[in-house]
């Protein structure tokens, strides 16, 4: 066990130590989201109405979420590029923790995702955006935000083992993730979206994350969403996880 | 030679660890192995020894299951049938111990390219449980054994393809195994690059290391190996020193160079009495296998004469490995094969 802790951290540097050498990964990490939120809060702000809120009150949480979301699409990279290369070879050579490849990646992503956040969060504060909410809930709303982007990891690792290069991995991921977190409320209030479409939105997980961040951050009437943010995250997880794990093996045994 | 390497499991280490074991196994023993892909038997019943200290070199075209092998000998692939020892370690049920005991440096350099040379022999270092600053210290000490100490510092992305395969050869030896497997080593290296990495592994065989190394050159076989297994879709269809192999051909080859190529057809007719085997030519030269009488080349000569036919130069020799790997497998060794390494 104290093997996996360790391989998992030395793997989890060497994923990081990537930002240092690859100035574009970095970027997107930073100034990426910078823009997006700089973009959507004064060319969008104006047009949409956000009953009850200032634009910048409600978007900060859905962008932020959207964000995090995203911030495994390294994962992704970076598994496609290990089994292609053959540095899994490598790693399945040597007598370490088999499982410490796929935990070093997604622990790896906890810390960059971390690292947006609180640039984001900055940037928000910067251009107005203000907490409703105590320490506590802050807090707790930092800890939702970790959760539901590592189990988002997952998704992104099961990604990575299955397609054929990084490029593929990176147009993929977007392809499947940008629709969810547009039709949800992270953007727009799901009222103002036609029928067929505010139903989806309303029972997407990113609607329900994202109303779970508003009312930690905002005070905004919870209903069930901060639990059933915990818990869909939980789900995610549990369903890709393995999911992952078992690609992984496959792709490791050819 | 101080940097210690920390085993996983001290007793485990210590009941399996290779170069204390009193016994004379040998460092590599394949029994009947068999891994099949789908319908493809990538590897059909393989017997292999390599005793301490042997170069064994598995010599064969694209697909013919050379990479399998080696794939299951290092652990990667669990074959379907047949036993594999590496020092003594069962390949399946001891896996775990073996890892601690073999270098892998395969065709496709496997070396992290946004990592430091230095990075990537640290980062191999500690995933073997040594410690941050012994890891360092092996590193560098590989890194000047490669002649890499002045890239050190530099992503390995920026290496060029003989020193990216230096760099994964340096991260086989991390750990000093007693075994080490080299799949296809020299594959797409210019020719200097080439020699580099013959003289390092010649070296590290001076050191005793046993070395099991896949190729489809001949002369890469030649020069390495003590034994040679010749392999051809997936079984062993010969095996022995370089020159007993060249000696199953029995004889030597006779080679006429044709002042006028297209006087082939009389010269091939004039010499035919000479073999057993009907002559044949490729680029306005005639060969022939002749068992080795007296008089051969004046006989040559006399026929060639009588005939009528002009020659340029003409000469008796051995066989080499293509003629040995032609006629055993009916086909050539390094022949452009469309068929991807399947395994």
């Amino acid at each position: 066990m104290s093997r996996l802790v360790s391989d998992t951290l030395v793997l989890s540097e060497r994923n990081l130590s990537r930002l240092r050498t690859a100035p574009d990964l970095l970027i997107a990490f930073t100034v990426q989201p910078v823009m997006f939120v700089l973009l959507f809060a004064f060319v969008f702000g104006g047009a949409i109405q956000t009953p009850g809120y200032d634009y910048i009150d409600f978007l900060i949480p859905g962008i932020i979420v959207q964000n995090i979301a995203f911030g495994g699409f390294v994962t992704a990279l970076g598994l496609n590029e290990d089994v292609t290369k053959g540095l899994i070879d490598r790693f399945r050579t040597l007598p370490m923790a088999r499982a410490a490849v796929l935990a070093g990646r997604t622990l790896a992503d906890v810390v960059t995702n971390l690292l947006s956040l609180l640039i984001l969060l900055a940037t928000a504060l910067i251009i107005g955006f203000s907490f409703d909410a105590g320490a506590g809930e802050i807090v707790a709303g930092i800890g939702l935000l970790m959760l539901f982007g590592y189990a988002f990891s997952w998704v992104f690792a099961l990604l990575g083992l299955m397609v054929s290069s990084p490029e593929s991995a990176n147009s993929l991921g977007f392809l499947a993730v940008f629709p969810l977190t547009f039709i949800s409320s992270a953007f727009v209030p799901v009222e103002s979206m036609p029928g067929g479409l505010a139903w989806f939105a309303e029972i997407n997980p990113f609607t329900i994350v994202v109303d779970a961040m508003r009312a930690l951050w905002l005070d905004a009437p919870a209903g069930n969403a901060v639990w059933g943010a915990v818990v869909w995250s939980l789900v995610i997880m549990a369903i890709f996880a393995p999911l992952a794990v078992r690609r992984y093996r496959l792709a490791a045994a050819r | 030679m101080t940097t210690t390497l920390v085993p996983n499991d001290p007793q485990e280490a210590a009941v399996h660890d290779f170069t204390d074991a009193p016994t004379d196994e040998p460092a590599i023993s394949v029994r009947g192995l068999v891994k099949s892909f789908g319908e493809v038997r990538a590897l059909d019943g393989v017997d292999l020894e390599v005793p301490r200290g042997a170069v064994l070199a598995l010599l064969g075209p694209n697909g013919a299951g050379k990479t399998t092998a080696v794939r299951v000998l290092t652990t990667l692939l669990e074959p379907d049938a047949g036993t594999a020892r590496v020092v003594g370690l069962d390949v399946v049920r001891d896996a775990r111990a073996l890892r601690e005991r073999i270098g892998l440096a395969g065709q496709y350099a496997a070396v992290d390219e946004n990592l430091t040379g230095l990075g990537n022999l640290i980062m191999v270092g500690r995933l073997y449980g040594m410690r941050r600053a012994a890891a360092r210290e092996r590193g560098l000490e590989l890194l000047a054994d490669f002649e890499l100490m002045d890239a050190a510092k530099r992503p390995a992305k920026t290496y060029s393809g003989g020193m990216r395969r230096r760099l994964d050869l340096a991260a086989a030896l991390v750990a000093r195994p007693p075994v080490l497997f080299l799949d296809e080593p020299t594959t797409g290296l210019d020719p200097r690059s080439r020699l580099a990495l013959w003289e390092t592994i010649e070296t590290l065989k001076a050191d005793g290391t046993t070395v099991l190394l896949t190729t489809q050159y001949l002369d890469e076989a030649d020069r390495l190996a003590d034994t040679i297994a010749v392999v051809d879709r997936g079984s062993v269809i010969a095996r022995g020193t370089s020159d007993e192999l060249k000696d199953r051909l029995g004889g030597e080859r006779l080679e006429v160079r044709l002042a006028d190529a297209t006087a082939a057809p009389i010269a091939e007719r004039a010499l035919a009495p000479m073999s057993e085997e009907p002559p044949t030519t490729q680029d306005g030269t005639v060969s022939l296998t002749v068992r080795g009488r007296d008089g051969t080349i004046v006989e040559a000569v006399r026929r060639l004469d009588e005939a009528g036919v002009g020659v340029l130069d003409l000469g008796l020799r051995r066989p080499t490995l293509d003629d040995v790997f032609l006629s055993l497998t009916g086909h050539v060794a390094e022949a452009a094969d469309d068929e991807e390494e399947t395994a």
